[in-house]
């Protein structure tokens, strides 16, 4: 084959507080599809970044050759000029323009700030002819589906004359015709000559049309492979994501172990969630679980595998558009339609996202932290704010927040002591049944160890935790069992004594056929 | 009327800077307090400063006796909308309408009254129904069916001044009933012997002044029992001080004319109410987490849906109130009142400290804006100044309170 078109090599990028990358090296050689992949927050999204731009020459280390020339790329359109386009996960369409204006959006055919009409509809038109797209151009972009909308992007990326492409999760929104078709152009498209980047952690897929693969580990490129050889089986590959155990600890804990015929704290049947605007896709296929007391219970899976999703959904609806299943409480059947419903029943649900969904960062940690229950400091509708001030500062102590009082607003806080006020606010709201949804993410580790502290000794208490994260270690330093999930359905139910990252990372990839 | 700006505990000091601020003595101590608490107490510096100005320019016309009185009776119809409005902007919303409704509420009570000859506090129940109910369908549309508050109640604007018009046919109804008409310019009742003062008054004032210093111990000791910072002795002794002095200048002028005007009584127990409704009740809370952060208010379990319903129906009252005040005042009903009110409501509101984005605001911050406003209003009328150039100061006025919100936040890093 050729030789190399891109090398990237030792890239470095530091965030505040953070090392994203900490020493990246990638090539990429003339026409061929390269697959980049490792586990959620391995970097591979941030060194896609550094690679178009987004993050500018200066703000990382290291050097990048595209066509043999160093680069200083000060934006996205200074790659785009050298022909490197990157579509990024979530698509950067318009919605209420059509696919021509979209195609054209930034560099419009046009003279003296008028639009040529003709030659954009026409070049357009000319443009959905190679991506395979029967639309017309113009169609409004809202109107036509996820997968469409897809080739758009590339079509967009085409008129760019684009020379090096990638793609990040290009299929993490699609199904699976649509999926299908998206990496057959990307077939086409390398006979045209173009060379591709396809992030991804779906193995089919990267079997499917990748040359090589390299993959990414805790900001570190750890190896290339070669994807047709024979020795690159899945196996191979997911070694190579999970790498060996990391230096996170744990506290001490003792397995749980299940009462013969206990009722479970809560079980969910059947569980079926349509995507909220595409009325086709179902992001939660027909999931039954159970939790029992005084269980960790682990959920698994990849970006886009629907446990955020079903988390929410399950707490009051508060995702998608419900399409069966019922929740039991104690054995028996709940509703949860509503938020205050699911409160009500005894669950918690502990978002992911704690700036936008779990605090309001403006207001005191004393209000962040009573808001779910404030009628367990008020009398007839009125606050004692005394009351409210000691149930702040028992958390405050209880939790270790670091913060100089209680009336400090949340935003100044570190992300580890907003995770903290964030369980809080949960664990005031007395709940039974917990459910924490990447409950260390983009916290140090320091503060790790004493959220998995408090999630242990809730265990002990009682209650029942359904633990969502995308760490592989963290669910196996934690957890008594772990379901695992992939587009929207369960892929396996494994028990702490069977659960290897292997295992479970060979469910998490697996992409329709369900086991048990 | 005292409770939010001082109530609240200011955050305490580095220790290094308390060290510095104790060698300067007590100004230093002032300085470092007031450095600490910008955001609270730089709108009620910044109306002192105006009304010293204003005294000055005035050669103490602005302070006396006839006019304090008057300017308060000129701009209580503004201070009970911003009070309404205050809320609705903590929720992360707007109302338009209010300008609107309050004109077309004056009507309604002109009609009732006037052509229909029902007793007025009969009409002053109606007049408040109507303003719930007109309050309650916006709230609807906004809360339940989802369509922006600015459309809606641009609509309502559009739709009550309309209303007013068909109601009174384009032509001034009045005049009231004498009951009706003390609500925009009654006084208390004088009772006891001659004193040359206003004796009700003075006793009001008293009894506050006793009220507030017995608050502030209170809160100081429950503070100190729960071991929360509290501010230096010799700054609280300082701040009660000039709490005090303030009530009393105030209470003094007053009772040196006419006495309380009614309305000042009403302002004052909606103040006291809201303010308390805003701080220590479920509901208001709720207010500034949905204002604050509307998925994780949801997410919490707060049913943001009927507090924004609530919060609408509330300033639909409050502008039915204020509608019956203007209508008293001018003891006619017209259908060009009300005009502009509404901006002028959302001006108080952001000079006292509220932000676009919601969930940010007080009660008495809004207060403190619509003086700053209104104080700005009748100084500039005793100078003469044209309406022309009234208006380019109090925009001015407008930008420079945001902007050195803006640029103090800024600064200060959050």
């Amino acid at each position: 084959m050729a030789g190399p078109v891109l090398e990237m090599r030792s890239i470095v990028k530091t965030f505040p507080g953070v090392k994203a990358l900490s020493d990246v090296t990638l090539t990429v050689r003339q026409g061929e599809v390269h697959a980049i992949c490792g586990e959620n927050g391995a970097g591979k999204s941030t060194l896609m970044k550094v690679l178009s731009g987004v993050h500018p020459y200066g703000s990382y280390e290291g050097d990048i050759l595209f066509e043999g020339e160093v680069c200083q790329f000060r934006d996205i359109r200074a790659s785009e000029q050298h022909g490197i386009v990157i579509i990024h996960q979530e698509l950067a369409l318009v919605p209420h323009l059509s696919i021509a204006e979209n195609l054209f959006l930034g560099n419009e055919h046009a003279r003296r700030g008028l639009i040529n009409w003709r030659e954009t509809l026409r070049h357009a038109t000319e443009l959905l002819r190679r991506v395979g797209l029967d639309e017309h151009p113009e169609t409004r972009v809202a109107d036509i589906g996820v997968g469409k909308q897809q080739l758009v992007e590339i079509a967009k990326a085409l008129s760019k004359q684009v020379k090096l492409l990638i793609l990040d999760e290009p299929t993490a929104a699609l199904n699976d015709e649509d999926s299908d078709k998206l990496l057959d152009l990307i077939l086409e498209l390398k006979n045209q000559g173009i060379t591709s980047i396809i992030i991804s952690h779906k193995l089919n897929e990267i079997r499917k049309v990748a040359d090589s693969v390299t993959i990414i580990r805790d900001g570190r490129s750890i190896e290339t492979l070669d994807v047709k050889a024979p020795e690159t089986t899945e196996e191979r590959i997911i070694a190579g994501m999970v790498g060996r155990d990391l230096d996170h600890r744990f506290p001490e804990r003792t397995p749980h172990q299940p009462e013969q015929g206990a009722t479970p704290a809560l079980e969910i049947r059947g569980w079926t969630v349509f995507h909220p605007v595409d009325q086709q896709r179902k992001v939660v296929d027909d999931v039954s679980l159970t939790v029992r007391r005084g269980e960790i219970v682990g959920i698994a899976g990849l970006m886009g595998a629907g446990r955020t999703e079903l988390a929410m959904s399950v707490f009051g609806r508060t995702y998608g558009r419900y399409a069966g299943g019922t929740v039991l409480k104690d054995g028996t059947q709940i509703r949860t339609r509503t938020v205050a419903e699911a409160i009500g029943h005894g669950i918690a649900y502990v978002t992911e996202d704690r700036k936008h969904y779990g605090l309001n960062l403006i207001d005191t940690i004393n209000r962040n932290i009573s808001l779910t229950a404030l009628h367990k400091v008020a009398k007839r509708g009125v606050v004692d704010e005394h009351e409210e001030r000691q149930v702040a500062e028992g958390f405050r102590t209880s939790m270790n927040i670091k913060a100089p009082t209680v009336f400090e607003p949340v935003g100044r806080l570190s992300g580890g002591n907003q995770q903290k006020v964030v369980l809080s606010k949960w664990i005031f709201a007395g709940p039974d049944v917990l459910i924490l949804d990447e409950p260390t993410r983009g916290i140090d580790v320091g503060a790790k160890y004493e959220i998995y502290t408090v999630i242990d000794q809730l265990a002990a208490q009682g209650k029942a935790v359904v633990f969502i994260s995308s760490e592989l270690p963290e669910l196996l330093g934690m957890c008594d069992r772990i379901y695992t999930m992939a587009a929207g359905r369960l892929t396996g139910e494994v028990p702490r004594a069977e659960a290897t990252q292997e295992v479970l990372m060979r469910h998490m990839t697996k992409d329709k056929e369900v086991t048990r | 009327m005292s409770t939010d700006v001082t109530a609240k505990s200011p955050a305490p000091a580095p220790p290094g800077r308390s060290g510095a601020a104790a060698d300067g003595g007590l100004l230093g101590l002032v300085l470092a307090g007031l450095r600490r608490n910008m955001r609270q107490y730089g709108m009620l510096i910044a109306l002192g400063l105006i009304v010293v100005l204003f005294a000055i320019w005035t050669d103490g016309d602005l302070l006396l006796p006839r006019n304090v009185s008057n300017l308060v009776l000129q701009n209580s119809y503004i201070l009970i909308l911003a009070i309404g409005m205050m809320l609705v902007i903590i929720a992360g919303h707007i109302d338009l309408s209010v300008g609107s409704l309050t004109a077309f509420t004056g009507a309604f009570a002109a009609v009732l009254t006037v052509q229909h000859g029902i007793s007025w506090p009969v009409a002053l129940v109606l007049c408040l129904l109507v303003g719930a109910a007109a309050g309650a369908v916006q709230g609807y549309l906004i809360a339940y069916l989802g369509i922006p508050s600015f459309i809606v109640t641009l609509a309502g604007m559009l739709l009550f001044r309309g209303l007013t018009e068909i109601l009174l046919k384009g032509q001034t109804l009045g005049p009231f009933p004498e009951g009706l008409q003390k609500l925009g310019n009654g006084f208390l009742p004088e009772v006891g012997p001659n004193t040359n003062y206003h004796n009700l008054t003075l006793l009001l004032g008293f009894v506050l002044i006793a009220a507030v210093v017995w608050q502030e111990f209170r809160d100081r000791r429950r503070q100190q029992e729960f071991s929360l910072d509290v501010l230096p002795t010799r700054l609280f002794l300082l701040k009660l001080t000039a709490l005090v002095a303030a009530i009393l200048v105030l209470t003094l002028l007053l009772a040196s004319y006419k006495g309380a005007p009614i309305v000042l009584i009403i302002l004052g127990a909606l103040v006291v109410g809201y303010g308390y409704v805003m701080r220590n009740a479920v509901f208001g809370r709720h207010i500034y987490a949905i204002g604050g952060n509307l998925p994780a208010a949801k997410l919490s379990g707060v049913k943001d849906k009927k507090v924004t319903f609530y919060v609408f129906l509330n300033m639909g009252v409050l502008a039915a109130l204020a509608g019956l005040v203007v209508a008293a005042r001018l003891n006619a009903a017209s259908p060009k009142a009300g005009v502009n009110f509404e901006l002028e409501a959302i001006a108080s509101s952001f000079i006292g400290g509220a932000s676009m984005s919601g969930g940010v605001g007080t009660v008495l911050g809004a207060i403190i804006g619509g003086l700053v406003l209104g104080v700005l209003n009748n100084g500039m009328n005793l100078l003469s100044v044209g309406t022309d150039w009234q208006q380019v100061i109090k925009g001015l006025a407008l930008l420079v309170a945001v902007g050195f919100d803006v640029w103090n936040k800024r600064k200060s890093g959050s």
